[in-house]
């Protein structure tokens, strides 16, 4: 057996999962609230403690070595059918190290799978360090047997949305930071707040991070490190449900019996796992200067107290540093590669000719500064076959061809067909989506060439923030840093000589228009995307309505332009990107957002829709406050 | 101490009767100081006693001692446990001199005395036992073994007016015959005779100061040995006012050494300035007013030539107050008040006394005790502040517990501004007139005037007074406790919690023990901690406890506060940890000074903050030291510590002690600014306040409108504005 003996916070004050729940029930925090609660609601205290206790106990993790044990033995075997080889940066792991003993600290991984959390601990566990505390969705909950098992590995388990119960939130806040503050075990949790579908990562959450940041800003602790974890797959186990569920089948709700279904996966190679454990960054260098003291000062610590406005914006700052962070470190493997370059080059692609392309775009990748899985000594052709054939189910090759994989597409209804289609899409899309962040600014800029009425730099950059702003919420940008944002852009695009600059202007060169054009198609299918969607709201929604009437709608709508042929922009019909095109609209302003006690409800600006419309057209210039420094 | 021999009642019936007869003997033998130790041990530590050794073994030993050794030899051999002499060989001609030194007689009961024994013997003040021992108490300072004229009293040979700076260090803390030295075998060793520490050899301090600061004796730097009188800036002064000046017959000195005396406090960069290098601006002129009509004529030359003055206390300033503004052009008078140094008058119907601002600390209370008075207000400076000063810059002291800080002290006070005398109409206990204008004075820092004369609370010197110690497992225990007994109100005069870099810091000036019997004991109290309570000698930390009033009263509620700490695991730990822990924080001033010698610089900063946030604070600023010395390229972990050394009801002042060796860094001062800064920064990030009681003065400027806001610097500023319109005031303290 393992010896295991991981290093731990120098501060801490060993204590059991038992005491650190009543720990939490006694604290002044969570007594507070009780005793709020009791006053409004005219109820005895103790029956909200029995609440308290309850929700306590749903909530808590239970872990115990035995089961940590036994989770190993298991996953080390399910592991190795799975996967490869899994890859992890050593240096990063003994930085982690460093960081355990130091301060406390708070595990922030990239969220696609599953696997994440599993991956993680085991990681953590072989490298005799401190299993972290997870914090997972309840639904887990629903999974006999695993549930309890994962409780016992470390897994605290919270509602998906709990915003209205001050009882639960009191509570769940309290009992992330006493793990905290006590240097208990490593937090880990997902800044995504869930599993992105679509392999782009996901705007990040603020509520577990400004909970996990409290302690620090209330200065219980000296300070917190935050390290950003990237794992990426080089094939996704869930891919497939992802691309139904994206398509509107239902998620299989998680039970134990659909585990023991998905056994059969086990038979299917997933390739290669590569974990980037980030540096550690200390939170108190991200705050000083920034925070103003006397909101805390002024107020008795355990007092629940909604966070000013700069607090917000801090929170909200780290985490979008987080995430770019994450994204810096992922690994992308030649598969991403091969994906984007046959996605524009749909139904068939010539295999040479796809080589070629990937091998010219795996030189712009790493002009741009992606991080490719891609040994000097493998050859191009090699390489796009090993990852042909580990992806077979979504491309093969057909008489030196490459084509989609859309099994049953020549027979069966018009519909049949679309659908089978879509989800090859956008099973492909899941990986080329993976080299949008390296290629985001750059690309926005080069589709902002081509929207802009001239060549002025002030009219390309009015045109790169319009678009900024439009997909605020599809890829990451860091707030308000439109202008460092768009000359990040330009300085990689000038890299690559497919733009050149001059005091006033911006034009591409002759040599770089291939790369501008590849730049633009790559992100066209967002642009179409949201145009379709765009329409879709200004034509079809007259009244107010909410999140479960748009999505069927918006799909059905892209669904018969589909079948109709008038369009072949497939991957609109993903709940995602209709989601993500919502809320930009909410934020441009041309959609109200208001808050009933079923959820939200929309309301939709025609006038407003129609004019980001037309700009997206171009037919009216966008107009903007053109920063000075242009 | 005083009073000890009381302290038989508490001792078993056999134990007190054979007491009593080795008393007699003891007095024959002119050796009662065996006797009154015996029975001034503390009670507690006579319990633990009883559990391992029998009190027979122990009668057995006194009269071994007795037999043996003539009586005014080292008391603490049989003083088990006690480290500390009660005082030092008394002379040894004349009868009754034969009585150790500490051992007097007053009536047919003894009194211990720690100090002044002599005054005593030669009966010319022969006094009741209460009084005999008010005297002895009420001067209080027990940490001092001679009470030799103030410093301030002395008079120049040639005349002129007694400036007593004579007596102190000109580039350092305190008396000029008191200091830590490295003898001839390397041991570390206090000079002087005025400290119960004066003479002792401490036997363990080497290690420790090697041990925390990496330093090393052979690299030592010295000191220039007196002042370069060619490096000092010139007196520039107005020939108009000189001869304005003489007219009114105050007497004045452009004299270099004067000059350079009055133009720094005790930071840290000032002292090093003095060691290595000169003030770009000095006072021009020092004058020494007698007088309140002294201080107006001053004020009123200032305004008539427009000249900047600075008044000057007893320079014991840690916020660059007194260092003069480089840019100031005008001629810069040093007001020194030390002079003004009288009892005005004292009503013992209404428990006030009317002092001149000037008066040091412990002369005021000497001169109080001579009536059966005390104030009560011992600030750690109290040897040399004078009472100008602590209205100044709102001064704490140590037993504020029971006597309150200075603003709860002062009834009334008289400064002169250039707009005029500031005072009230009457002298009562409180008014309801407005925003009370004390509140203007007190913490001005010298901005506005010069406080000339202040009415003080005064309290008869009280019977009794007894000190204490408790250990706890751990700092967190520590505080808890000190939360408690700031919530049932029953803090003694004094508690302070040290935390265990400081208690071992402590440990390392234990001085020498002189019999094997005391050190087994010490073994033996040792083991018990450690071993049979287990507690880890590197986690726990000691309280110390001070307590003051009526005999009865006094032990009450000593057996409240360690009831109380008993809940929180504490053990009581003797008097003399206590008493030794008092010593250290007069004694620890003149620390720096044998560290500057060996490349380790250090200061000490203080705040105030909420209990809640006290455990959270220490932490986190003694971590951000440590990390911003790393940050800074300091080579050896730095010694960075603190106690809780206030109790308030709704919070606690805790003090820092902070020092680095600085071998192999280029510009020290630099960088320990730049620390002692983030170390600020944290105590405000971590609701800690800018200052508890050392003021702001120019160290702690930039904080002021963090501090209070903008509105209520406006409001300070208005104050000043028409108080001093042409800032003849011109310190730049405080805005």
């Amino acid at each position: 057996m393992k010896c295991y003996t991981p290093v731990i916070y120098k501060g801490l004050s060993p204590c059991k999962p038992h005491a650190i729940k009543s720990a939490v029930l006694q604290s002044e925090q969570v007594q507070y609230v009780i005793k709020q609660l009791a006053k409004e609601l005219g109820e005895s205290p103790d029956i909200i403690q029995e609440e308290a206790t309850e929700i306590l106990d749903e909530m808590g993790h239970r872990m115990q070595l035995g089961a940590v044990r036994f989770f190993a033995f298991t996953l080390s075997k399910i592991f190795k059918q799975l996967f490869q080889r899994v890859c992890v940066n050593e240096e990063g792991m003994q930085r982690l190290q460093h960081a355990i003993q130091e301060h406390p600290v708070v595990l922030l991984p990239s969220h696609r799978s599953y696997v994440d959390f599993l991956m993680l601990s085991y990681l953590l566990y072989t490298y005799d360090l401190a299993l972290p505390v997870i914090a997972a969705g309840i639904d887990f909950l629903g999974m006999k047997i695993v549930g309890e098992l994962l409780r016992r590995a470390g897994a605290f388990f919270m509602r998906r949305s709990f915003g209205g119960n001050r009882l639960y939130w009191a509570v769940f806040a309290e009992y992330v930071k006493t793990m905290l503050r006590n240097g208990y075990a490593p937090i880990e949790f997902f800044l995504e707040g869930t599993r992105s579908r679509t392999a782009k990562t996901l705007t990040p959450k603020f509520g577990l991070l400004s909970i996990v940041m409290e302690p620090f800003f209330k200065r219980e602790v000296f300070d917190t490190y935050l390290v950003p974890i990237s794992i990426s797959y080089e094939r996704i186990l869930e891919e497939s449900l992802y691309a139904y569920e994206l398509l509107g089948v239902p998620k299989p709700k998680e039970s134990t019996s659909g585990l023991l279904k998905a056994r059969r996966i086990l038979s299917d190679n997933f390739g290669t796992i590569h974990i980037y454990v980030g540096q550690p960054v200390s939170l108190r260098t991200l705050a000083s200067g920034r925070i103003n003291r006397c909101p805390y000062n002024l107020v008795p610590r355990h007092l629940p107290q909604k966070p000013s406005e700069d607090i917000q914006e801090f929170v909200s700052d780290v985490a979008y540093k987080m995430e770019l962070l994450q994204i810096e470190n992922m690994v992308l493997s030649p598969w991403v590669l091969v994906a984007a370059v046959l996605l524009q080059n749909l139904p068939a692609m010539e295999f040479e000719l796809l080589i070629e392309k990937t091998l010219w775009l795996k030189g712009l990748t790493q002009t741009f500064g992606g991080f490719i899985e891609w040994p000097d000594n493998l050859c191009a052709k090699k390489a796009v076959l090993s990852g042909l054939t580990l992806h077979s189910n979504i491309a093969c090759l057909v008489d030196g061809h490459v084509v989609l994989n859309d099994k049953g597409v020549e027979d069966g209804a018009v519909g049949e067909i679309v659908f089978r289609r879509a989800l090859a899409v956008l099973m492909c899309a899941t990986y080329r989506n993976q080299l949008l962040n390296v290629f985001v600014r750059p690309a926005l800029v080069a589709i902002a060439l081509q929207m802009a009425p001239s060549f002025r730099k002030e009219e390309v950059y009015s045109c790169f923030s319009f678009l900024r702003d439009v997909f605020s919420d599809e890829f990451i940008f860091f707030p308000g840093i439109s202008l460092k944002d768009f000359e990040e852009g330009c300085f990689l695009l000038t890299k690559c000589d497919a733009i050149q600059t001059s005091q006033q202007e911006i034009y591409p060169t002759d040599k770089g228009s291939g790369t501008v054009s590849f730049l633009s198609a790559m992100f066209r299918p967002f642009v179409e995307g949201y145009q379709l969607i765009f329409r879709y709201l200004s034509k079809e929604m007259k009244e107010a309505f909410n999140e479960k009437q748009f999505i069927p709608g918006a799909r059905n709508f892209v669904f018969q332009l589909l079948e109709k042929g008038s369009t072949q922009c497939y991957e609109a019909l993903s709940s995602d990107m209709q989601k993500n095109a919502l809320s930009a609209l909410v934020q441009l302003g041309a959609v109200k957002r208001k808050k009933t006690p079923n959820g939200f409800t929309y309301n939709v600006n025609q006038e407003a829709v129609s004019k980001i419309l037309d700009m997206f057209d171009a037919r009216i210039p966008v107009q903007k406050p053109v920063a000075a420094r242009l | 101490m005083v009073n000890s021999f009381t302290q038989q009642a508490e001792l078993p019936l056999k134990v007190k009767q054979s007491i009593n007869s080795v008393h007699r003997i003891s007095l024959w033998k002119g050796s009662a100081a065996i006797v009154c130790s015996l029975a001034y041990d503390r009670v507690c530590r006579w319990e633990l006693l009883k559990q391992t050794c029998s009190a027979f073994v122990i009668l057995l030993f006194c009269v071994i001692r007795l037999s043996g050794i003539p009586g005014n030899t080292d008391l603490f051999d049989v003083r088990w446990g006690c480290l500390w002499p009660l005082g030092t060989p008394g002379p040894t001609t004349g009868p009754e001199l034969e009585l150790p030194a500490g051992i007097c007689r007053a009536e047919d009961k003894i009194c211990h005395r720690g100090t002044d024994s002599n005054q005593l013997i030669t009966g010319q003040h022969s006094r009741s036992l209460r009084d005999a021992c008010a005297a002895d108490s009420g001067v209080l300072f027990q940490h001092l073994v001679h009470f030799e004229e103030s410093w301030k009293q002395r008079t120049r040979k040639d005349g002129v007016r007694n400036q007593g700076q004579e007596l102190l260090k000109w580039n350092g803390w305190g008396y000029n015959d008191s200091k830590f030295i490295f003898n001839k075998k390397g041991q570390a060793e206090f000079t002087g005779k005025r400290y119960r520490l004066g003479g002792m050899v401490l036997p363990t301090f080497k290690e420790w100061i090697e041990k925390t600061f990496g330093a090393s004796l052979e690299h030592k730097t010295t000191s220039r040995t007196s002042l370069n009188v060619n490096d000092v800036p010139p007196s520039v002064v107005n020939e108009e006012f000189l001869q304005d000046l003489r007219a009114t017959k105050i007497s004045y000195s452009q004299d270099a050494e004067d000059r350079v005396f009055r133009a720094h406090g005790h930071c840290l960069h000032e002292i090093f300035v003095l060691r290595e290098g000169m003030f770009k601006r000095i006072p021009d002129i020092v004058v020494w007013p007698v007088c309140h009509e002294d201080v107006v004529k001053i004020v009123e030359l200032a305004c008539k030539h427009n000249l900047c003055i600075i008044p000057f206390g007893g320079g014991t300033s840690v916020s660059s107050a007194l260092e003069c503004p480089e840019e100031e052009k005008r001629t810069i008078v040093s007001l020194d008040t030390s002079q003004m140094n009288r009892i005005l008058w004292i009503d013992e119907k209404n428990l006030t006394a009317c002092v001149e601002a000037g008066i040091v600390g412990q002369d005021l209370e000497k001169q109080l005790a001579e009536s059966g008075f005390c104030t009560g207000h011992e600030p750690d400076s109290m040897e040399f502040s004078s009472l100008g000063g602590w209205v100044a810059t709102r001064a704490s002291g140590m037993k504020k517990n029971i006597y309150g800080n200075i603003e709860d002290l002062v009834i009334h006070i008289k400064m002169v501004t250039p707009r005029g005398i500031v005072e009230k109409n009457c002298q009562v206990p409180r008014m309801s007139t407005g925003p009370d204008i004390h509140h203007f004075i007190m913490g001005s820092e010298g901005t506005l005037g010069v406080v000339t004369e202040v009415t003080i609370k005064i309290r008869p010197v009280p019977e009794y007074q007894k000190y204490g110690s408790v250990v706890f497992p751990n700092f967190e225990r520590g505080v808890a406790c000190l939360r408690e007994v700031a919530k049932q109100r029953c803090a003694p005069a004094s508690i302070r919690l040290v935390d265990n870099a400081q208690f071992q810091f402590g440990h390392a000036l234990k001085p020498q023990v002189a019999s094997i019997f005391t050190s087994f004991l010490d073994g033996l109290k040792k083991f018990y901690i450690t071993k049979f309570k287990g507690f880890d000698p590197n986690i726990l930390c000691v309280a110390t406890l001070l307590f003051e009033g009526d005999r009865e009263k006094v032990l009450q509620h000593e057996k409240q506060v360690y009831d109380i700490a008993t809940k929180f695991g504490g053990l009581a730990a003797g008097e003399d940890n206590g008493q030794r822990g008092y010593m250290l924080t007069f004694v620890i001033a003149y620390l720096r000074d044998l560290g500057l010698d060996y490349y380790v610089i250090g200061e000490s900063f203080e705040t105030s903050v909420p209990w809640d946030r006290v455990l959270d604070l220490c932490r986190n600023v003694k971590e951000r030291i440590v990390r911003e010395c790393k940050e800074k390229g300091v080579q050896f972990a730095p010694l960075s510590t603190c106690r809780v050394t206030q109790t308030y009801d709704a919070g606690a002042c805790v003090y820092f002690y902070f020092a680095f060796n600085y071998r192999g860094i280029s510009d020290p001062i630099h960088v320990y600014e730049q620390i002692e800064r983030a170390a600020r920064e944290e105590i405000l990030a971590n609701g800690g306040s800018l200052s508890h009681h050392h003021g702001v003065g120019k160290l702690r400027k930039r904080w002021m409108k963090e501090s209070i806001s903008d509105v209520g610097l406006g409001m300070l500023r208005s104050v000043k504005e028409y108080v001093d319109p042409n800032n003849i005031f011109g310190n730049k303290n405080l805005l």
